[in-house]
């Protein structure tokens, strides 16, 4: 079932909210896709990279809804292909941070096992947990 | 009895509200006495001040004129005007600025404007005095074109231009003309051969009584600015006797059946190779054979010798010579064309590393095949073109349209699907661009065969080891699938971009380039196949990208430009040009290498002369010469040396001067825009107007130190918008000369400038020039003792 | 003779606890190749991956202190290297970036500064580079000189990651097409393999609480190696090393048939070239055994 959607201006203002923190255009995205088909992740997201830029275009804040952003390990890859220079990672970023500074956290310390708090790598930890926590 | 009118201007008291224009007259009168006569007005520019200029000349019998009023940018003309009507030469005028240069910028000071004002005045009637009468020069414009590019768009100019009784030399740096146009497989959206439509026109160019031809030829240089080039030619040795009747070569094939060196064939892309003697294709433009001597053994320190052996007619010849041809043109065209996007510099496409991955021109040519029993290579069931490889893509900073891309790849697809209708093949694309006549509609007839049209820009390639097929991961943005999947073969519609071929050209001519780094036209509406430099046009891709129907509409139309340039049959230039005084010059040469055009040369006599039509008039080359023979019009030695002399005339024990010398295009242009803003600077300045900074000899710095000055900035256009490139080059070694001999002076501090400025650098020039201002109020005086040795002027 | 490199250097967290085979081996290693290590007096942990937003300044501050220890030691004459060493590869990027930023933004580095009021002002005369960087500094062809034991036959799959590479006014070399582990690994007398995931993200830190990811990227990755005839894979930073490594388990898990390959830090590869005995390579510290591969090419 197609879904209509409404153009608004809290969606223009969602749009605006998103391009200051990431510091990206975010209009100037031509959807030519080549961030998806770069992504490393694209197989476990459940919306593409280029589909979270067009949605924040347009305003629409069910963006915030999907695991794509969460997916998203600002591995770079996008960054250094978008013929239009944007960078995704950091769309993604500033998508992470509106949700996390309402303080939703999307990680929990004692989902960590006994095994893994031993060996895991403190960078993996620590940047888990600046990633996943407001 | 020479006698100069002097004319003050109140400017309905914009000049007279601060200076004391009645103290001027008398200072003026003090200094030159019954030479001079001198009028007040209070707007010399309306119909009664010109009335009253023109009248007083005829009146008094003045032979010279000097107009103190507003900066010459905006009434030099209607006063130059005003002396023709009166019978005089518009060159013996002078103007003094008094506006922008005094009364504005020193408005609260007015005495001291007063003071400024009688320097400057007197700095104009002293430099009038010297004024000559001088005559625009005119030159002969004559029929001969040189038109550097023999695809389609040079051999389009070059027919139409030598059809219209142009001489037209033809100048191709490949063995053969035709370009990239006689590579192509079939045209869209129509689906003619393209080599059917080239080839007769490439046959007329060989046969045309008014055209020269020369291929396998570079151009090494190119003189001259302005309807009158003089270009060298290097016709590169073939190592083939001379066959122009074709009657000693045979085109036998020996040769080139025992040659035993195998190397890419540009002509056919690489998909079929060539030997080291061959010719490129059938319907090679001249068709004779060539021995490349990059891949010939016989130039490798190898002796083989094999071709040479068994040619039947010997006609072989590897001691062969380059031969250089100079000659002089009238106008050139430039339609040097494009090259295809190096899609090496996108690794992620792995072309040049996966086998199956190949460009768009090397696919013309295995289409081109692709109906013969044993074609140069298979294509496979699955086929991939990829869109905007190397354009709209600005992390290779690419960031235009190539235009052709589109087309051309739907018109390979539909080729191959008609040889091989069983072939999947998919277009993958991020918008696209069908906008020209009959393309949506060859857009349409691809899809109803079955190509497939994809919305999205693949980002990496892999390719599997064992079947050497290649992955292509592509987001479907339309449905939002990724596709990975395996293609037998795949296209990259690469874009296209100048040819590196032109940077010669561009460098010779001194071209300018858009930010797209095509060449850039003189105007993008109105002169859209012009360029800045006069009698030089463009034609075709050089210009920017465009398909074969716009490439050929726009020759025509660089040849209609060359019709009309040279239907003048004459042209004028400005007098104000570099000369040399006979007498004084001694023949040392100096000045020969001071000219980057070589508009200074050698006579018969042995003396130096100006080419008037390769002079610039920028004054760079009379640094170099020591007897000051060389000289320039309008601004000669002896005119700025008694300007200079006049400036300082009343300059106190106590006071100090920065002189600013201030080139024409951008120094004068800022001191006149401070004025129109009222934004003020140190009293202590004085400008003089010069050409270019290159002009400012060390002579003139040292007079000026000797005469008064305290400090000295000389200022000329940025770089790259300098009128005369290499003025501010030669105005710094100047300097450093002036330098040293206030140095060996003992001459305390820097005391000699030089900036760059725009019309615009406002604050910049301000800074400046009270930065030297008070630099030189912590210096050391120069004493007179000191001053009178700087210089043997007196 | 050139004089030795003597540079400050940056360990980071990791390099203390799970990854104490990577430090050892690059400092031993780096004293026969002329590079001295002087570890920082004191060292805070860099946050590990960079802030992306606009209004983050202050997630700076923790990197750029440890600058103005580099600038101490610098000033103390400790070192005669104007710049910070650093081999972990995600420290790296992180250490670059926020210094890049305020050395270009004199703004941000008072407002730093200011926060930071009771150490000393950072100057921004610290420079970072990779120990890779390094090595081509020196040459490789010097280093391969400098060579005891020749890696021959050892096919290795030269792994970059993300950090060293990207962004691209971060990464040490090309981001799309680098060769500078291909130049390290000739120079040891060992062949790269060229394949298709040498700049793949391996999962980074999903490996908390999304080990799925990771085993499925891992596995990719590594499956990409052997498709390309590789043995072993290398890398610089110790996140990637603990999941294409440690994370071998997990895939072994799910899919029997899936063959270990060993995962080395390119500093053990250096270190085991040049001589150095295993207490210095720290090969106990590899989770997949890597002696089997390496008997088999007789190299210990």
């Amino acid at each position: 079932m197609s879904k209509k959607i409404k153009l608004t201006d809290k969606g223009v203002e969602f749009l605006k909210k998103v391009q200051e923190l990431s510091g990206e255009i975010i209009t100037l995205c031509e959807q030519c896709g080549t961030c998806t088909g770069g992504c490393p992740y694209v197989d476990q997201m459940d919306i593409t990279p280029s589909q979270i830029m067009r949605k924040t275009m347009l305003g629409q804040t069910d963006v915030l809804d999907s695991q794509t952003m969460w997916i998203c390990a600002s591995c770079f890859t996008c960054t250094v292909r978008c013929p239009r220079m944007l960078d995704v990672s950091k769309v993604s970023e500033a998508l992470r941070q509106v949700k996390l500074r309402e303080a939703v956290d999307k990680i929990n310390i004692d989902g960590i096992s006994d095994e893994d708090a031993k060996e895991l790598p403190s960078i993996a930890v620590v940047s888990a947990f600046r990633k996943f926590t407001g | 009895m020479s006698k100069t009118g002097v004319f003050l201007c109140q400017c309905g008291g914009n000049i007279s509200n601060t200076i004391d224009l009645e103290k001027v007259t008398e200072d003026v009168k003090k200094r030159y006495g019954d030479d001079v006569e001198v009028k007040i007005f209070s707007h010399m520019c309306s119909g009664a001040g010109q009335k009253l200029i023109k009248d007083d000349i005829e009146a008094q019998g003045l032979d010279r004129v000097v107009v103190a009023a507003c900066s010459p940018q905006f009434h030099e003309k209607t006063f130059k005007g005003v002396m023709e009507k009166s019978g005089l030469n518009p060159h013996v005028l002078e103007i003094a600025n008094l506006r922008e240069h005094i009364s504005w910028t020193h408005k609260d000071k007015p005495e001291i404007a007063t003071e400024k004002a009688k320097d400057i005045v007197s700095a104009s009637v002293s430099k009038v005095k010297l004024d000559e009468p001088l005559f625009p020069k005119t030159m002969k414009l004559g029929d001969r074109v040189l038109i550097i590019g023999g695809g389609i768009a040079g051999i389009q100019t070059a027919l139409d231009l030598a059809d219209s009784g142009k001489k037209v030399t033809l100048v191709e740096k490949l063995p053969t003309i035709g370009g990239k146009m006689a590579v192509l497989t079939k045209t869209f959206p129509t689906e003619d051969c393209s080599a059917c439509i080239i080839s007769p026109k490439m046959s007329d160019v060989q046969d045309h009584p008014n055209i020269t031809l020369y291929t396998n030829s570079d151009i090494t240089d190119i003189q001259g600015h302005r309807l009158h080039f003089k270009a060298t030619i290097k016709n590169k040795a073939r190592y083939i006797k001379d066959t122009i009747d074709m009657d000693q070569c045979l085109s036998c094939e020996k040769c080139v059946q025992v040659c035993p060196v195998t190397v890419r064939n540009y002509w056919e892309q690489g998909v079929i190779n060539r030997k080291a003697v061959y010719i490129p294709a059938a319907l090679a433009i001249p068709f004779r054979y060539t021995v490349d001597p990059d891949a010939c053994l016989n130039f490798k320190g190898e002796t083989c010798n094999k071709c040479v052996e068994i040619c039947p007619q010997q006609v072989i010849d590897l001691t062969q010579k380059d031969e250089v041809i100079e000659e002089v043109f009238d106008s050139i065209v430039v339609a040097t064309g494009f090259d295809l996007y190096d899609a090496t510099e996108k690794p992620v496409f792995g072309y040049g590393k996966y086998k199956n991955v190949v460009t768009a021109l090397e696919m013309e040519r295995i289409v081109d095949h692709i109906s013969e029993d044993q074609p140069p290579r298979e294509v496979g069931n699955r086929v991939a073109f990829i869109q905007c490889v190397g354009s709209r893509d600005e992390q290779i900073g690419r960031e235009y349209c190539s235009r052709v891309c589109c087309m051309y790849s739907v018109k390979l697809a539909s080729l191959l699907k008609q040889a091989k209708p069983e072939t999947d093949i998919y277009i993958f694309y991020t918008d696209l661009r069908a906008f020209g006549k009959g393309f949506e509609e060859y857009y349409k007839r691809a899809q109803k065969m079955g190509i497939k049209f994809v919305r999205g820009k693949p980002s990496h390639f892999a390719e599997n080891p064992f079947t050497k097929q290649v992955t292509v991961n592509v987001e479907d943005t339309l449905s939002r699938d990724v596709i990975e999947t395996d293609f037998d073969l795949v296209v990259l519609a690469n874009g296209i971009g100048l040819s590196k071929a032109t940077d010669p050209i561009v460098n010779f001519l001194k071209l300018a380039k858009s930010e797209d780094g095509f060449l850039k036209e003189a105007h993008p509406k109105y002169k859209p196949v012009d360029t800045l430099i006069e009698g030089v046009f463009i034609a075709g891709t050089a210009q920017g990208p465009k398909d074969i129907p716009d490439t050929v509409a726009q020759a025509s139309a660089a040849a209609s430009r060359v019709m009309v340039t040279l239907a003048q049959k004459e042209f004028k230039i400005d007098p104000i040009l570099a000369f040399v005084n006979q007498e004084k010059c001694d023949g040392c040469k100096l000045c020969l290498t001071n000219c980057p055009k070589n508009a200074v040369r050698m006579n018969d006599s042995g003396k130096a002369e100006v080419e008037e039509a390769l002079c610039l008039g920028c004054g760079s080359c009379i640094a170099s010469c020591p007897t000051e023979a060389l000289d320039l019009y309008a601004y000669t030695s002896d005119q700025l040396y008694a300007a200079i002399e006049a400036i300082f005339a009343n300059k106190k024990e106590d006071e100090n001067r920065v002189l600013v010398f201030a080139d024409d295009s951008c120094t004068y242009r800022v001191a006149d825009a401070l004025g129109v803003r009222k934004m003020k600077y140190s009293t202590d300045v004085r400008i003089i107007r010069v050409p270019s900074s290159g002009r400012v000899t060390p002579s003139l710095m040292m007079y000026a130190m000797k005469k008064g000055a305290d400090a000295i900035l000389i200022g000329d256009c940025e770089k790259d918008k300098l009128r005369v490139s290499w003025t501010s080059e030669i105005c710094r070694k100047s300097i450093d000369a002036a330098k040293k001999i206030l140095a060996d002076a003992g001459v305390d501090g820097e005391r000699i400038y030089f900036d760059e400025f725009t019309a615009g650098s406002l604050a910049k020039f301000v800074d400046r020039v009270n930065g030297i201002a008070e630099s030189v109020t912590k210096m050391k005086k120069i004493t007179s003792d000191i001053r009178e040795e700087l210089c043997q002027r007196k | 003779m050139k004089k030795n490199i003597k540079i400050s250097y940056f360990p980071g967290c990791t390099l203390k606890t799970t990854a104490k085979n990577f430090e050892r081996s690059a400092v031993k290693a780096g004293g026969l190749i002329g590079i001295e290590m002087v570890e920082l007096s004191k060292w805070n942990c860099c946050g590990v991956v960079t802030s992306l937003t606009s209004d983050d300044l202050m997630k700076h501050v923790a990197p750029i202190r440890n600058f103005v220890r580099a600038e101490e030691m610098k000033d103390q004459g400790l070192v005669n290297d104007s710049r910070m060493l650093i081999l972990c590869s995600m420290c790296f990027n992180t250490m670059k970036r926020s210094n890049k930023r305020v050395r270009e933004n004199a703004e941000d580095l008072k407002s730093i500064n200011d926060f930071m009021y009771l150490e000393k002002d950072y100057n921004g005369s610290v420079g970072v580079v990779h120990y890779l960087e390094l090595m081509a500094e020196i040459g490789f062809d010097n280093i391969a000189g400098k060579i005891k034991k020749q890696l021959k036959g050892l096919k290795i799959a030269p792994y970059y990651g993300c950090m060293l590479l990207r962004p691209k006014d971060i990464g040490i070399d090309d981001a799309e097409a680098p060769h500078i582990i291909e130049d390290f690994i000739g120079s040891v007398g060992a062949e790269s393999v060229g394949w298709d995931a040498k700049s793949r993200c391996c999962g980074s830190y999903h490996t908390v609480n999304n080990k799925d990811i990771v085993v499925n990227l891992a596995k990719g990755i590594i499956e990409n190696a052997r498709l390309h005839g590789a043995e072993a894979l290398i890398t610089s930073c110790p996140l990637c090393a603990f999941n294409l490594d440690n994370r071998q388990k997990l895939i072994m898990e799910k899919d029997p048939n899936f063959r270990p390959m060993p995962v080395f830090y390119f500093t053990q590869l250096l270190a085991l070239a040049l001589g150095l005995g295993e207490e210095d390579i720290g090969l106990e510290g590899n989770f997949i055994d890597t002696k089997p591969l390496l008997k088999e090419k007789n190299l210990i």
